[in-house]
């Protein structure tokens, strides 16, 4: 058995089981959570649930204005590799084929040099975000091992596509193999840190907004 | 004793003139991706040489390496077995049989000890003492190793013979194996393929022939100059790739307009051999060129790559059953954990609602 077969079989199959036990876990658990802890009733005049959710939402797209200044870099470069990401994911036919063998769903993708040129600008932003993390006072005090990880995790698949993408470092193959098992252990992680945000930020985020809606706070 | 003549000495017998040899040297040497300063050498390597006696074993295969090496455009099979090489024996293109045949063999190899090349076609099956082939009663296996004793060097021709091939496809019923799997005190070239392009068969040879040593070769012992690139980065789709434009299936409008076959399972990305440079039948077309995907027939286990026509990237085939079971253990167990935490809150309010009570 080749590397590339080991990847591609075995240790996707794997990877893959544990993410599917693993996020759905974490996700129904909190879901089936009660969503009402504070038995108080809501104030006079607070947002409806759903207005609530939406601002709660919304507010947190960019930072309040006291720190925007100071916060513009995080959140452009955040929406940088994030839109970055989810191109390069979900719009590369390579990845859509891959998707499409799992659950039979497809949609159009984008020229691949095209998504080689945004994985590029990903990975940029990506290493600009950990020096921006290794250099700010304040994230370095809020930052765990957890955040490093995560953000290993998630430069690994970027860069080993693109190095297989070049054909540098390595024989096609072996890197392709490489990528897969990057994602592999991205896979694994995802649901136990704070990756599992991507499934879970909505939600946070709206009952964040639907609390402090529901005691008067200005959303 | 006569001293046997050189090759030089044979072409000139034949009225072939020295320009024309050394077109040959200079095809031979760009057919090996030499520099051109190489092609004196050839020529010079080529003339001196004496015919190189061969001896061509065929075991766990389907003919279908000979059928293409007598289609080798240049050199032929001809120009290759009169002017370059002794084939002393060979199943299929000599004429002896029987006993005849093997004695062929067998005084090809005492008159040419240390000196003879093996080449080899088919995989070698293990299983069962080997019994699953036998030519003569020999089994394949021992008359491998009998005849690879002392040989110069063994050439594997043919997926089958370098990597096990078809007949090793799971479940390898007859235990095959490649031949450098048995055969390991010689130096082994693999040229893979099913079957190989004959112009890496017949170069090769040349090349063993003219400068009495194995060419560059790669990890899987593959020439590099036939096998250094993948099919994709030679392939004339490739800008195809690159903007995105694939046949969705074999008669589509991609199709007919000649794009990427990426989609309908190519594995031209993870394949090396030269299809997409020296095509075949003469430089006429390719598996690619005439609207198929690469099966990456050049590669190990090509067979069982989880299916011809499934894009390479995804994934191997039969996880749909596991990935379902882990869909259900995964929603049990958040189903769990939010039961136990819904307990363990009622427990608290209870216990808070108690306390204010009390007080």
């Amino acid at each position: 058995m080749t590397l590339l077969d080991f990847a591609r079989g075995p240790a996707l199959q794997a990877a893959l089981v544990i993410f599917i036990i693993g996020a759905l876990w974490r996700f129904i658990g909190a879901l089936l959570l009660p969503w009402r802890l504070v038995p108080a009733q809501p104030r006079e005049g607070s947002p409806g649930t759903v207005s609530a959710w939406l601002k709660g939402m919304a507010v947190k797209m960019w930072p309040h204005e006291p720190f925007a200044k100071h916060g513009a870099f995080q959140f452009i470069n955040g929406y940088i590799f994030h839109v970055g990401l989810a191109i390069v994911v979900f719009l590369f036919v390579p990845h859509i084929l891959f998707i499409q063998g799992l659950t039979g769903l497809s949609w159009p993708g984008l020229p691949n040099s095209f998504v080689t040129v945004i994985g590029v600008v990903t990975a940029a932003s990506l290493v600009a975000a950990l020096l921006h993390r290794l250099r700010s006072p304040v994230l370095q005090l809020i930052s765990r091992v957890d955040d490093y990880i995560s953000w290993l995790l998630t430069f690994l698949p970027v860069l080993t596509g693109l190095l297989a993408t070049a054909h540098l470092g390595a024989r096609y193959e072996t890197m392709l193999a490489l990528h897969i098992l990057s994602i592999c252990v991205f896979l694994i992680w995802f649901p136990f840190g704070k990756l599992m945000h991507a499934f879970l930020f909505a939600f946070s985020r709206g009952m964040t907004g639907v609390r402090l809606g529901q005691r008067g706070a200005e959303l | 004793m006569v001293t046997p003549q050189t090759l030089g000495e044979i072409l000139e017998g034949r009225g072939v003139s020295r320009r024309a040899f050394l077109k040959y040297s200079s095809y031979l040497s760009a057919l090996m991706a030499l520099p051109p300063s190489m092609a004196p050498a050839m020529a010079q390597g080529l003339a001196a040489a004496r015919r190189q006696s061969v001896i061509w074993l065929s075991f766990q295969e389907c003919t279908g390496c000979t059928e293409s090496i007598t289609r080798s455009m240049s050199p032929t099979l001809e120009s290759l077995i009169f002017d370059t090489i002794s084939l002393d024996y060979h199943h299929t293109l000599q004429a002896a049989s029987g006993e005849a045949a093997e004695h062929a063999r067998e005084k090809a190899m005492a008159d040419n000890k240390g000196k003879y090349v093996v080449v080899v076609d088919g995989s070698v099956p293990l299983k069962d003492g080997g019994l699953y082939s036998t030519i003569a009663g020999v089994s394949n296996l021992k008359m491998l190793q009998d005849t690879c004793k002392d040989a110069l060097a063994v050439i594997s021709v043919g997926t089958c013979a370098a990597f096990g091939g078809i007949p090793k496809a799971n479940p390898n019923p007859t235990g095959a194996v490649g031949i450098d799997e048995i055969i390991k005190d010689k130096p082994v070239i693999n040229i893979p393929g099913c079957p190989p392009i004959p112009e890496a068969m017949t170069g090769s040879v040349a090349y063993l022939v003219a400068f009495g040593k194995i060419p560059e070769l790669d990890h899987l012992k593959r020439p590099k100059a036939f096998f250094g690139d993948s099919i994709h980065d030679r392939c004339y789709r490739r800008p195809y790739y690159e903007r995105g434009e694939f046949a969705e299936g074999f008669d589509d409008d991609g199709a007919r307009k000649g794009y990427c076959l990426y989609k309908v399972g190519c594995k031209g990305p993870v394949t090396y051999n030269a299809c997409a440079t020296l095509k075949w039948n003469g430089g006429v077309s390719f598996p690619i060129q005439s609207g198929h995907g690469c099966l990456g027939c050049s590669e190990p286990d090509f067979w069982d790559q989880g299916g011809f026509y499934r894009p390479l990237s995804t994934s191997m085939p039969g996880m749909g059953m596991a990935l379902a079971g882990a869909a259900a253990v995964g929603a049990a167990l958040g189903v769990g954990a939010a039961l136990t935490a819904r307990k363990h809150q009622q427990a608290y309010i209870r216990e808070q609602a108690a306390k204010g009570d009390e007080k």
